[in-house]
């Protein structure tokens, strides 16, 4: 009996994690069109870009492994502190600190991991926050390798591949973001369609089904954690290097809070949904960019609740919603 | 005994001054059919937790195939053969029902570790669940999410992924509950057609199944075995009509 | 004398932070929400009371009246955009909740400023008292003997009257206490608008030692959410044990290792959250 192979993705419910190739090409194409229509708007490109890559590591463990983490913000801080110390004491190659800042936060994810994942629900969310507020901490404080308050000044990064500088208008800089974004997607989706990436949305549904399955769900759960720490190392990296500045912000609550939202507004295992919620997000924060952080908190604050209460599949589920209130709205109109 | 499937002694459990457990012996052969039945209370889900070790015992032994498994964990039970299926539906609702099934293949195989060339034991896993699927007589429904299917079709799903995962001792609690007793046919069939190879172990409350299922059944009062024996035995035994009637034995 | 000092110092922010978790703690038990919006809740009470000193209301007069406006409007809230939640899980009531923050902390700061707000203790406070051995100041003594007070009134409460008997019964069981024809929403409403008035309440006469400012609902937050992690969910008494211990060790650590305080606070949470993932003390009930 043959079975068709491209069952309906990752979650049946959920329109798949596979759109038809052809329109895969889209978004990338018009990210290289940015790239030669963008003029002054380039470096803001380039925060979107990274943007992106830390709401989908933060799609890998919650929408996906279903692991409730409020302090998120802290591997993307972790990364960017590892390369922007890096740059400043050891190399400024920019790959090899990427490589190393990627590495090591993976580690540290994973140990996060290993002690915490023991535990779910709201105990686990404290424990997601503890960490945060230890490493906001930590970094407050040692002032001799953070520079504590103020911030690290990152000095320029060396040409990519010893050929390409790292220009004053970002060029370079962007291109760079869109091609790690690029391999880290592809690692991502690969990641989520696997049998790995099935288990983990099994343990997101019903861990008590997965362990009588067999299912070895901490060791499962941690291997997850720190792909996705390392996946938001990266992004704090690339954050590093193309701004040449890391700052307290980049670890506390409201950035936490932050991807967050951009994943919620684009929606949560969808192979689109972290690109469009961070695109969305960043492009309206900057179009408010004059209004002040309080009055953007009122924003942000607003589009969560809004989110939560009606448009539970965040931007991506849009179209189903819409169908549903048609399908509905015509049922009613055409019967009786 | 080298065809003692599951061989328990002496399980206690107690949780503080309330004895859940004491002094369980149990053994399953190979190809057995036990009925476990009690008043409510008597602790037979406890004790399918204890041998599944959701529940940590407090004295005794457990022996899987010869193996002891007292300090393992339940993924680690179920990869040596142990399986069980809950009283309450345990699914991926969101799932389809084949992925459900497939899932739990891919684990049993150790794929489910996989990040690179998969794509063959996926539909590999896939065929298999489809196979098994029709083996239950829900493949009709194997592209349908669980949330969509009815009761006791779930609870079939349920039995068809303890199986998938092939194991030597199978864990049954109430397989027919919550189903209407016209549907309930449906899993008396298929719990007809298990395979002589498992050893299987159901609670069950419904005791036309009980005794229909069953060459041998247990009796569980307040966590204590009160009797065991065959089928015709346990249903003319006085002290059994006394716990479950509540008069005084004869 | 510095433990005495670390003692009593922990045991009044002890109490500050009991006052303020015990309502998030019972409505988390009860409710089965998660609640990331109860610091905001507080928040709102002690603005609210720094605008009716500002108009020359005495000071317990401001702290009730605060504390019932409070109420009122968690009354209001939870009748609105809490009920949708409550079948929705705890990702997307912990969103919710977080977002309603950021709103309320926004909505202050309009009308408020940026600033730290003071809010003044009466003079009647402001001196010390002799306790036999030294001297040590009367509003730290007053916040302890208004938190032993109020953990007792809320115990009786809780313990001794029908309303109690009623709140423990649904926290235990929401499903058979609707079929024994416990009012459960009324219950949850009644139960939800007396938490935020607590907060409202403990935000302000612990103003002194949590300074009202933008950022109060997030950055005790995790004081709050902690103490009812640790005390255990639901969970009463539990929440005033969490609630001295961590108000000590907090203080202690302040004291004993200022440059490290926040990692010895955050690591005997992670520490207790780790060993204790149920809570300090046991549950009444199973859940």
């Amino acid at each position: 009996m043959s079975v068709p192979l491209a069952t309906k993705g990752l979650a049946a419910a959920t329109p798949s994690f596979q759109i038809a190739n052809a329109w895969h090409v889209v978004p990338w194409a018009l990210a290289l069109v940015f790239y030669f229509t963008a003029g002054g708007y380039l470096s803001l490109g380039t925060h979107v870009l990274i943007m992106i890559l830390f709401t989908l590591s933060l799609d890998l463990a919650l929408g996906v492994a279903g692991i409730i983490t409020l302090g998120h913000a802290a591997f993307f801080g972790f990364g960017a502190y590892a390369a922007g110390i890096l740059a400043a004491r050891l190399s400024n190659d920019p790959l090899l600190g990427l490589a190393v800042a990627t590495l090591l936060t993976g580690l540290f994810g994973a140990l996060v991991g290993m002690l915490i994942l023991h535990t779910a629900g709201v105990t686990l969310m404290m424990l997601t926050l503890a960490i945060s507020a230890l490493l906001a901490e930590f970094a407050n404080q040692a002032h001799w390798l953070t520079g504590g308050d103020d911030g690290l000044q990152v000095g320029r990064m060396a040409p990519l591949f010893g050929l390409f500088r790292f220009d004053l208008w970002g060029h370079t800089a962007y291109l760079y973001a869109l091609a790690v974004l690029f391999l880290w997607s592809l690692a991502a989706w690969r990641i989520m369609r696997s049998p790995f990436g099935r288990s983990l949305d099994g343990i997101r549904q019903n861990p008590r089904r997965m362990r009588a399955i067999g299912t070895p769900v901490w060791r499962r759960l941690v291997v997850a954690y720190g792909l996705s720490a390392a996946m938001a190392g990266t992004a704090g990296a690339l954050e590093a290097q193309t701004t040449r500045a890391v700052g307290l912000g980049a670890l506390g609550v409201l950035a936490s809070g932050t991807v967050l939202v951009m994943l919620i507004l684009g929606g949560t295992r969808r192979t689109y949904g972290a690109f469009v919620g961070a695109t969305v997000y960043v492009v309206v924060q900057d179009v408010a960019a004059q209004i002040d952080p309080f009055r953007w908190m009122f924003v942000v604050g607003i589009l969560l609740v809004a989110v939560v209460l009606f448009l539970e599949n965040g931007l991506m589920g849009l179209p189903e919603a819409a169908r549903r209130v048609l399908r509905g709205s015509r049922s009613r109109s055409g019967g009786r | 005994m080298a065809d003692t499937a599951l061989s328990v002694r002496g399980l206690c459990k107690s949780f503080g001054a309330l004895p859940v457990a004491q002094d369980i012996n149990i053994d399953l052969a190979l190809g057995s059919r036990v009925g476990l039945i009690g008043p409510n209370g008597a602790g037979k889900t406890t004790l399918v937790n204890l041998l599944t070790g959701t529940l940590a015992a407090d004295a005794g032994s457990i022996l899987l195939n010869g193996d002891a498994i007292d300090g393992l964990t339940p993924e680690a039970r179920v990869r040596r053969g142990l399986a069980r299926t809950h009283q309450i539906n345990t699914l991926l609702n969101e799932s389809t029902v084949r992925d459900n099934v497939a899932i739990a293949i891919a684990e049993r195989d150790r794929i489910a570790w996989r990040l690179l060339r998969f794509r063959q034991d996926w539909r590999r896993c896939l065929e298999e669940a489809q196979a098994r699927l029709h083996e239950l007589g829900i493949a009709h429904a194997a592209e349908r999410t669980v949330a969509e299917l009815p009761y006791g079709e779930q609870r079939l799903l349920e039995i068809a992924i303890a199986l998938s995962l092939r194991p030597s001792v199978l864990l049954l609690d109430e397989p027919a509950a919550g189903v209407p007793s016209l549907e309930a046919h449906v899993i008396h069939d298929a719990l007809d057609r298990l395979s002589a190879d498992i050893a299987v172990l159901m609670i069950e409350h419904d005791m036309d199944l009980v005794f229909r299922f069953a060459r041998e059944i247990v009796v569980l009062v307040q966590g204590r075995v009160l009797t065991r024996g065959a089928p015709a035995d346990i249903a003319a035994d006085p002290q059994v009509r006394a716990v479950y009637l509540g008069r005084r034995a004869a | 004398m510095l433990d005495v000092t670390i003692l009593l110092d922990g045991l009044a922010y002890g109490m500050v932070l009991f006052i303020i978790s015990v309502g998030l703690t019972v409505t988390m038990g009860l409710m089965r929400i998660v609640n990331l919006a109860h610091g905001a809740f507080a928040m709102i009470g002690g603005y609210f009371a720094t605008m009716l000193l500002g108009a020359g209301l005495p000071f317990f007069a401001a702290a009730l009246l605060a504390a019932v406006a409070v109420g009122i409007v968690g009354a209001a809230v939870e009748l609105t955009i809490y009920r949708p939640l409550y079948r929705k899980g705890e990702l997307a009531q912990a969103l919710m909740t977080f977002g309603l923050t950021f709103v309320v902390i926004a909505a202050l700061t309009t009308v408020f400023g940026t600033g730290i707000k003071p809010l003044p203790i009466p003079p009647a406070l402001n001196g010390v008292i002799d306790i036999g051995f030294r001297t040590y100041p009367t509003y730290r003594l007053f916040l302890v003997a208004v938190g032993l007070v109020l953990a007792l009134l809320l115990w009786l409460l809780i313990d001794r009257t029908s309303f109690g008997a009623r709140l423990r019964a649904a926290v235990d069981n929401p499903r058979m206490a609707r079929a024994v024809g416990i009012d459960v929403n009324l219950l949850f409403t009644v139960t939800f608008a007396g938490g935020c008035a607590l907060a409202a309440f403990g935000s302000v006469i612990g103003a002194a030692l949590l300074p009202l400012e933008p950022y109060y609902a997030l950055r005790y937050l995790v004081l709050f959410l902690v103490i009812v992690g640790v005390g255990g969910i639901g969970n009463f008494k539990g929440s005033f044990v969490a609630a001295i211990l961590l108000g000590i060790i907090d203080t202690g650590g302040k004291f004993l290792l200022p440059q490290a305080s926040a990692y010895l606070f955050y690591g005997a949470v992670i520490i207790l959250l780790l060993l204790c993932p149920h809570g300090l003390l046991p549950a009444k009930s199973a859940a």
